[in-house]
């Protein structure tokens, strides 16, 4: 089977035709005129429109709901609660604590307790109105530090543990021996505040079930196949009558990746009323929905030798998941387990512990449980270097890890190109000549992170391929490409269509891609742990390669030439050996039809056998792992605190650039995210449990005045397992936004920022501290 | 409801809604003309900027009835417009976005690309910041924005016959 073969890093032939070069994309042109599809753009006839009725509490029981004047209301035509779907479920099979409907209690200000459809959306929403229900308020846990030790009431009431969700505790090497002979011992806290997705596209559902008991939903989500699961689980359907597509999305970024209430509402409503129902959220729903970056308070120490060798790292972290599970394990495990680079250090030891609180849940935004652990020990790998009055560059280099190496937690790192990147923003940003140098209130801060490229972890456990891909190739010189990839936007149709292009010789626009359609498609995963180029590239090369061979022969045999003769390339095939012979692919095809009948092929991906050997060891064990050094160039006002990123140079190696326009465009985009929560979002609850300022004016995402200039610098160390050595582009770039700017801040003006966001409040408290303690300047 | 009479993408067209509708939601929902997005429904994103007499507006803060007598341009107008015009092929910004990778998810592009395009017919010659301040009104939450500049950039140079700056992944 082709699931673990290797594909090498080369081009089929010679030099790439299709692969590195910056082609369009495949759906850019319809998004750019309006034509492309999304969820809410679908109208089906007789469709109703569905709202639901959110919780106003953090924390209540339910006593009763009375939907029935809701029920009289002219124009309404269903109206469900958590009774009509009582089977809980969770994106992690392990932790189904969610129900699509509240069932006896809400746990969170905006669970949903009941759902209504009708003719139109003013109609529904002014049957919410009607719907009474009765509620017994419960104490509201908002601070995690009470989740930790108080478990009367539990949040979720069959749980042993209280109102902890998760508890890991892992330790490598002899942690306390290392600390005792260190030569350097830097110990301090820091706090990551929470932050959300925010998509342009708000989440939106539409279900059809039709006459012979057929479900269709089309839904905005990056997980069509767990989509489907959660459906046939809590709907109680086999999942063969399911159908799960994902048109064109406008923006995931994680925040798209769990079952949501929405989808299974407007499938009961369908099977309930007979018709078609849509649900759109809006915007402030989006923010109540959340599953964004989980807070975090941090405790890190680490030891170091005189020169700068680190030793020791113990971390303590206390996590604030929200109100249900949603990835929360995973999010447990990846805060301690994604730090074992690009670093070497001898021992390590994490405690990391999340707690449910009544807040919107947490789960995976971009650099899904790593960004906040890799602030602070960033910023601490920077106190490091001050201390011992190196160059934070040079501590960073002295610690590189290396390529084809074991992490301390026992990960398998295969191609490292951490150290040209460090090259690269040294260079780009004139580091040597200019840090220190740019006077009071300029500064330059670097960092460094790693990141997964998938995981071998299937959030259910199974040996079958992680993704799939099949090939039609027609007579006409098309192929049709079925993935079940998703693309959200980051261009992995794109990136299929490259591959199927290259391989089979054909122009781009020979290629058409159907994608994330669970009844046309193989399955895939979903776009989440940087997974899709890896791993659906990899399937897309295995089954154009079966094709390619069948191609190659039919011609060999045509021409009565050698195979290795045939060449394949932009739409034709040739003999290599007499430049003369050369005809259309669709000769090609239908010469190769004749031979084989029917031209189809199926190619899969699956991770080879990784991980440490312990509990847990499997989870961020990824087939490769991509680098990224930030250098961030800030300007401080020191009358206002405010801090201005002026410019960003972000080296990444994403092992080979299948597109160079496109892993920019995620190196640029992940930075920029970075800086915005370094800066300013905030996903804050206030005391009643209500979000601080659930729209896009109060959660300040950076316009186009406010966004810095960013200089994307590609590396490629050309990864050995990876499709043509590609590895991820998406979530590692985003990392070290967050600390390179407090670093930067500390070059500017001397204050160590540990506490995100940098508010100006904070900016200026710091100051004030450092009059009073060192005068400087 | 109420018979509004719309100048659309220059079609003359009557059509029946409810008196509180938005001028989005007429475009959206009764004209099918789906490309103009709803972000926010509060005027904060940007998404749904479509342009009134050649000036962006936000769509979801014009109720319908307050649209009529004007012509109103959405994204759907571009490529027959620039047809109409006698060339070939998309807008030639249409184009130039899709060339620079500036469009991600693309939900927010029909807005930005409007915007864009009202800025280049007032000052076809805009400097960098200029762009910025003209897309302000427009968040996009995928790209950085870096490759929607360029993508302007890339429209300017090309309507003045000169080569583009280097994009920012290709100045090393």
């Amino acid at each position: 089977m082709g699931a673990r073969d290797q594909h090498g890093v080369g081009a089929p032939w010679g030099d790439f035709q299709v692969i590195g070069k910056p082609n369009r994309k495949v759906d850019a042109l319809d998004k750019a005129t309006g034509a492309a599809v999304y969820a809410d753009d679908i109208a089906l006839p007789g469709m109703l429109h569905a709202k639901t009725l959110r919780s106003p509490h953090p924390h209540a029981r339910i006593k009763s709901i009375d939907a029935s004047a809701a029920l009289a209301l002219p124009g309404v035509l269903g109206v469900i609660t958590g009774r009509d779907m009582p089977i809980r479920y969770g994106v992690i099979p392990w932790t189904p604590d969610e129900n699509a409907l509240a069932v006896d209690k809400v746990r969170f200000v905006g669970d949903p307790v009941a759902a209504v459809a009708a003719l139109d959306e003013d109609t529904a929403n002014a049957a919410l109105k009607l719907i009474r229900v009765e509620y017994e308020l419960l104490h509201a846990y908002l601070d995690p530090r009470e989740s930790l030790v108080r478990h009367d009431p539990r949040i979720h009431e069959d749980r042993k543990e209280g109102n902890i969700s998760k508890h890991v505790q892992l330790a490598f090497g002899d942690v306390d021996a290392e600390l005792a002979a260190a030569d350097l011992v830097l110990e301090g806290d820091y706090s990551f505040h929470g932050t959300t997705h925010a998509p342009i596209e708000p989440h939106c559902a539409v279900a059809q079930y039709s006459a012979d008991g057929l479900l269709t939903l089309w839904s905005s989500t990056q997980i069509t196949h767990y989509v489907q699961r959660a459906l046939a689980l809590v709907l109680e359907l086999p999942a063969q009558r399911i159908r799960v597509v994902q048109p064109a999305l406008g923006g995931a970024f994680g925040g798209k990746s769990d079952p949501f209430s929405l989808e299974f509402s407007v499938c009961k409503l369908a099977q309930l009323t007979g018709r078609p129902v849509k649900m759109l959220w809006t915007r402030e729903e989006v923010f109540y929905a959340h599953r964004g970056r989980h807070p975090m308070q941090m405790h890190y120490k680490s030891g170091v030798s005189r020169s700068g060798k680190l030793l020791a790292v113990d971390a303590r972290i206390l996590i604030d998941g929200g109100s249900y599970s949603s990835f929360g394990l995973v999010t447990t495990y990846y805060a301690g387990q994604l730090l074992t680079g690009p670093y070497d250090f001898k021992s390590y030891r994490f405690d990391s512990t999340r707690v449910f609180t009544n807040k919107p849940p947490c789960g995976p935004k971009r650099g899904h449980g790593s960004v906040q652990p890799r602030f602070a020990f960033e910023v601490q790998l920077d106190e490091i270097a001050e201390r011992l009055a190196l160059d934070p560059i040079e501590l960073r280099r002295r610690n590189f890890q290396g390529s084809n190496v074991r992490t301390v937690n026992g990960q398998r790192v295969t191609s490292n190109g951490f150290l040209q990147c460090l090259a690269e923003v040294e260079r780009a940003s004139a580091w040597k000549e200019r840090r220190g140098k740019l006077g009071r209130g300029r500064g330059l801060g670097v960092a460094g992170s790693m990141y997964i490229s998938g995981t071998n972890y299937p959030v259910y456990p199974n040996n079958m391929p992680q993704a799939g891909v099949q090939i039609a190739l027609e007579r006409s010189g098309r192929a049709t490409v079925f993935t079940g990839g998703n693309d959200i936007g980051q261009g992995s149709n794109s990136m299929v269509a490259y591959v199927v292009a290259e391989e089979l010789g054909l122009a781009l626009e020979q290629v058409r891609v159907v994608a994330a359609d669970t009844d046309l498609c193989p399955v895939d995963l979903g776009a989440y742990s940087s997974r899709v180029t890896f791993m659906v590239g990899n399937a897309a090369i295995d089954a154009a390669r079966k094709l390619r061979a069948q191609l190659i022969e039919a011609l060999a045999a045509e021409w009565k030439v050698e195979p290795a003769r045939v060449r394949l390339a932009q739409g034709r095939a040739f003999d290599s050996g007499d430049p003369a012979r050369s005809i259309s692919s669709s000769e090609a095809i239908q010469i190769a039809e004749v031979r084989f009948d029917t031209l189809g092929s199926t190619g899969s991906y699956n991770t080879p056998q990784l991980g440490g050997d312990y509990r847990g060891g499997t989870i961020g064990a990824s087939p490769a792992y991509s680098f990224t050094a930030h250098v961030a160039e800030v300007a401080v006002d020191e009358e206002t605190g405010r801090i201005q990123v002026e410019r960003v140079w972000i080296a990444h190696d994403c092992g080979r650039a299948l597109n160079p326009m496109i892993v920019a465009g995620q190196m640029e985009g992940s930075a920029y995210m970075g800086v915005a929560e370094a800066l300013g979002e905030e996903h804050g609850v206030n005391r009643f449990g209500l979000h601080a300022g659930p729209n896009l004016l109060d959660y300040r995402i950076p316009t186009s005045m406010d966004t810095p200039e960013f200089h994307a610098l590609i590396v490629e160390s050309l990864d050995p397992e990876g499709p043509y050595g590609a590895k991820e582009a998406g979530e590692g770039p985003l990392h070290p936004s967050l600390p390179a700017i407090a670093n930067a801040v500390f070059d500017a003006c001397g204050i160590r920022l540990r506490h995100l966001p940098f508010t100006p409040g904070k900016v200026l408290a710091a100051l004030r501290a450092q009059r009073v303690e060192v005068p400087k300047c | 409801m109420r018979v509004l009479r719309l100048k659309v993408n220059g079609d003359d067209l009557e059509v029946a809604a409810p008196d509180h509708w938005t001028l989005l939601e007429v475009l959206r929902y009764r004209l099918g003309l789906t490309g103009s997005k709803q972000g926010c429904d509060k005027g904060d994103c940007g998404a749904c900027t479509v342009l009134q007499d050649g000036k962006p507006v936000l769509s979801c803060m014009t109720l319908a009835g307050n649209a009529q007598g004007r012509a109103i341009t959405t994204i759907e107008g571009l490529m027959p417009a620039h047809v109409a015009s006698g060339a070939s092929g998309p807008d030639p910004i249409q184009s130039a976005f899709d060339r620079c990778g500036a469009l991600q998810c693309g939900f927010c592009q029909p807005g930005m690309i409007l915007s864009a395009r009202a800025l280049l017919d007032r000052n076809p010659c805009p400097t960098r910041p200029e762009i910025r301040a003209a897309l302000a009104g427009n968040l996009c939450r995928c790209t950085g924005y870096t490759q929607i500049f360029e993508a302007v950039e890339l429209a300017i140079a090309d309507s003045l016959g000169v080569a583009p700056a280097p994009r920012s992944w290709e100045s090393r």
